[in-house]
């Protein structure tokens, strides 16, 4: 088995991996850095973020202000330390990327542009139409091509780490054209493999996002925390799950129910008017305004589309065409082309979809995980600056500030963790190899990829959704056990070499399974509702129990175990979640 | 929603036993509101394991699924079956080897890609206090077209040159380091032009124009090779005038972080 031995491993190349990637090679050329990454760096899901990046950029703004609303926003499960860092970084790492070439939209002035957002009290948005997170991404993949130290290893599946002796000492990966396994001999590792929205079936994650860094991690022994938490963004197009960003909100959208009317007032979020009134109505936090649809559906007040089932409407039409083709010019083509809907001259369906893990890979200290060496940033770890409910454009630039410190403080630690035990790597490596042979060899059973994955879907939406209850939950949990028992029956049905996508789906299955059963049981123990997770049995937000994060810890063929850590709070004591009023 | 038949021809090449591509039929029930790339995920998650194809964000924007759709390359999470007849014959993008069904080899493009820098080489930090350059609208707009190119390489499926001459940078390539050329923060020009007004570059096209036509997200790579044209045309013209003249920045030119 080829053997490639460097001083960095970074898994992913999105809007994380390859800021990670550049800060190494900006800090000391003399290391060597090995990028890896399932998919090309521009089809990264970074690609697909629509509204914008946080970051206090106006005078009457501040830091503070950008921390309360993320505080807040996160129902206080924030660890404020690490919000305090973060919102500090945030406009340097977006003035960062203006200077490599991030083609923001611009004031009058020439000055960077900033909308406004859910959840946030000021405009510190910046954006760049509404193809924010795509230009992100080309512009940190052109950029990190300058360097000579980034070598890519472009369509590699990661497949483990190697943990051992206490330390992570390297990754495996499937070379996708030939189907090698190969050993990724590192100093120092770090995840950025992005969120794991593939587990629901409907959801604006592309096909990428099962979630594998997080499972790796996992099966390492590294705990992943407040896995419950998941995000359901309040306008999806339904069908096909693509997202309207709330930039259409940003910039003055509405929603009303099948009477014409705006019923998030009804909801804790009004008066409607003035609008628009930031934090207030359709610019709330996306877990109440997804909430809100799921009670006007209950009272039978949505929209019956024989198409689509449930739906509200998401009406621009008073923003007038030349707003709408200046600042939103992707998302209506998107919802003309797949919906038929052309925002201009008519309301856009749209409903709930799943969108973002708040949760995700049990950081210490920003960007270290437990096990020495390995580090994580973006979507797949858990800071945890999100708390129970991301804002919305936080975790872009989420991306850009932790995605650097992982890599610098990496290239930092390297010297004091000494080289890699070679006797170590090859037998773990050798584990790998005889775990992906025993796949291949699996004999024919019945069970397939598909099959397994569309139960999943099945049982993590009916029963660990917008509203969980206990008996939903226990039937997910069972469910979910069951899976990941058949799943060691699922036999490959394509037993070739190159380019394998049969097999690579398999694995991703793998993680996507050992992500659900973690979401399953830490909802379950659970028992109070705090952000985007909402119990019907536990309507009230239990402060006295749960302010604490989730930390699940692997136990092979056995259910997760939960395990409960103190929230760092730093200068916001939790309070009510205030939005609307302030006429 | 209704349901339709339709008859699936898709080029299959696997590597380690056929000799040839062939074509394999696989007859799909399909949504009315489906795409190619939804059929050809019916097909992998319930007729047949073993096709592969690249596909990811189903909404037109990570590139990923450029394939020749009915002799038309297009991104096939776009490719409306309503727009469509009932048999659809799918094959991977030309101009490059298949590395297995409708998977081809990228190695020469995103070498290509390096080559041309695409990347900022700035002239001086921003002086401002949030230390970003200014730019205006204007400004935004002289670029702005060129990067919203997804790599998707369905123009070099019909680029003429980049069949023929393997050498040529080809349509997106091009179009970026024109996207960088006309960035008002940018100075490289000169060091692109290594690449880009050499013989692997913009001489090469012969504006045919096909790459512009197939481009899904309105690029116009042929415009940007054009315009590169005369702008290349232009410095060399200069240059043997006024050697070591700045192609950008000069004086009364409009430059990035000064404003
Ligand atoms: C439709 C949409 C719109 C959004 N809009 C916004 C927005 O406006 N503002 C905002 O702040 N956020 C937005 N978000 C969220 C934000 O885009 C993501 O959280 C963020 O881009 C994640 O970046 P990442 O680098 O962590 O992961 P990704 O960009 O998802 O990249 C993951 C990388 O890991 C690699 N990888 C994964 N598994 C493996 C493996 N097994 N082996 C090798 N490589 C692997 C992949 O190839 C990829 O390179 C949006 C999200 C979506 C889905
Ligand atoms: S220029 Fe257009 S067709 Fe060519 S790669 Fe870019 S987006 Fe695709």
């Amino acid at each position: 088995m080829e053997v490639i031995e460097t001083d960095v491993a970074i898994v992913g190349a999105g809007g994380a991996g390859l800021s990670a990637a550049i800060a190494v090679a900006e800090r000391d050329p003399n290391l060597k850095i090995a990028l890896l990454s399932k998919v090309y760096p521009m089809r990264s899901h970074t690609c697909a973020a629509e509204g914008g990046a946080a970051g206090v950029a106006k005078d009457e703004d501040s830091l503070d202000k950008h921390f309360d609303d993320t505080v807040s926003g996160g129902d206080w499960l924030c660890d404020q330390d690490a919000v305090e860092w973060f919102v500090e970084r945030a406009p340097k790492e977006l003035a960062r990327i203006e200077r490599w070439g991030c083609p923001w939209s611009r004031d009058a002035d020439g000055k960077v542009a900033v909308r406004p957002f859910g959840g946030m009290k000021i405009e510190r948005t910046w954006y760049a139409a509404d193809k924010t997170g795509f230009h992100i991404l080309h512009t940190l993949f052109q950029t990190s091509l300058q360097f000579p130290s980034i070598k890519r290893y472009d369509e590699y599946y990661s497949t483990d780490l190697i943990a051992a002796d206490g330390r992570c000492q390297g990754v495996m990966a499937i070379e996708m054209r030939s189907g090698q396994l190969k050993t990724f001999a590192a100093k120092t590792v770090i995840i950025a493999t992005g969120g794991a929205g593939r587990v629901f079936p409907f959801t604006t994650n592309g096909a990428i996002k099962t979630g594998d860094g997080m499972a790796m991690a996992y099966r390492a022994g590294v705990p992943l925390k407040d896995m419950e938490f998941v995000q359901y963004h309040p306008t999806g197009l339904p069908g096909t799950g693509i997202l309207m960003t709330e930039g259409c909100r940003g910039e003055g959208g509405i929603l009303v129910n099948k009477d014409g009317y705006r019923y998030l007032q009804d909801y804790g979020l009004g008066p409607p008017d003035p609008w628009p009134r930031k934090k207030a109505m359709e610019l709330g936090p996306r877990d109440m305004l997804s909430q809100a649809f799921w009670h006007e559906q209950q009272k039978g007040r949505t929209i019956q589309s024989a198409s689509y089932g449930d739906v509200v409407h998401l009406d621009m039409r008073h923003l007038g065409q030349a707003l709408i083709d200046e600042r939103l010019p992707f998302v209506r083509d998107l919802a003309r082309s797949y919906l038929g809907v052309d925002m201009v001259t008519d309301p856009v369906p749209v409903r709930p979809v799943v969108h973002y893990t708040m949760g995700g890979i049990h950081m210490e200290n920003l960007v270290e995980t437990p096990l020495k060496g390995l580090y994580a940033a973006g979507e797949c770890a858990c800071v945890s600056i999100n708390g129970s409910n991301r804002l919305g454009s936080n975790s872009l630039t989420e991306c850009l500030v932790f995605g650097r410190e992982a890599g610098q403080r990496a290239a930092e630690q390297i010297g004091s963790l000494g080289a890699v035990n070679d006797t170590l790597v090859k037998e773990r490596a050798e584990a790998s190899r005889q775990a992906l042979a025993d796949l291949h060899m699996r004999p024919h059973s019945g069970e397939s990829v598909s099959g397994i994955r569309r139960e999943m879907h099945d049982t993590m939406e009916s029963g660990a959704g917008i509203y969980r209850t206990a008996d939903s939950l226990a039937q997910t949990c069972t469910d979910m056990a069951n899976l990941r028992d058949r799943f060691n029956r699922v036999a490959l049905e394509d037993k070739s070499a190159v380019y394998n996508t049969d097999l690579i789906q398999a694995l991703e299955l793998q993680s996507m399974v050992e992500i659900a059963e973690t979401m399953a049981h830490s909802a379950t123990k659970r028992t109070e509702s705090r952000g985007s997770h909402q119990r019907l049995d536990f309507a009230q937000r239990d402060d006295e129990v749960f302010l604490k994060h989730s930390l699940a810890t692997y136990n092979g063929q056995a259910a997760p175990t939960i395990d409960y850590r103190d929230v760092v709070i730093t200068k916001s004591q939790p309070a009510a979640r205030v939005y609307g009023g302030d006429v | 929603m209704g349901e339709r038949q339709i008859t699936l021809e898709v080029m299959r090449y696997r590597p380690e036993t056929d000799t040839e591509p062939v074509f394999q039929t696989y007859a799909v029930p399909c949504q009315e509101e489906w795409v190619v790339l939804d059929a050809l995920n019916y097909v992998k998650d319930n007729l047949d394991r073993s096709l592969s194809f690249r596909w990811s964000c189903h909404m037109a924007v990570c590139g990923s699924c450029a394939m020749v759709v009915n002799g038309t390359p297009m991104l096939s999470c776009k490719a409306f079956l309503r727009d469509l007849p009932d048999t659809i014959q799918v094959e991977p993008l030309r101009n490059f080897p298949i590395e297995r069904d409708l998977v081809v080899v990228l190695d020469d493009f995103m070498e290509k890609l390096r080559s041309v820098k695409p990347y900022i080489v700035p002239k001086e930090a921003p002086a401002t206090p949030d230390g970003t350059f200014r730019q205006s609208t204007k400004q935004l707009k002289m670029f702005k077209p060129f990067a919203m190119c997804i790599n998707c390489l369905a123009c070099y499926s019909v680029c003429p040159q980049y069949g023929l001459n393997e050498g040529f940078a080809g349509p997106a390539a091009l179009a970026l380091a024109h996207r960088y050329n006309a960035d008002s923060r940018d100075v490289g020009r000169k060091a692109r032009e290594d690449v880009v007004a050499s013989n692997v570059g913009i001489w090469e096209c012969t504006f045919v124009g096909a790459c512009s036509e197939v481009c899904p997200k309105d690029v116009d790579p042929a415009a940007a090779i054009q315009q590169t044209k005369i702008a290349s045309t232009v410095d060399y013209f200069t240059d043997l005038i006024l050697p070591g003249r700045k192609v950008k920045g000069g004086p009364g030119k409009a430059a990035g972080g000064k404003a």
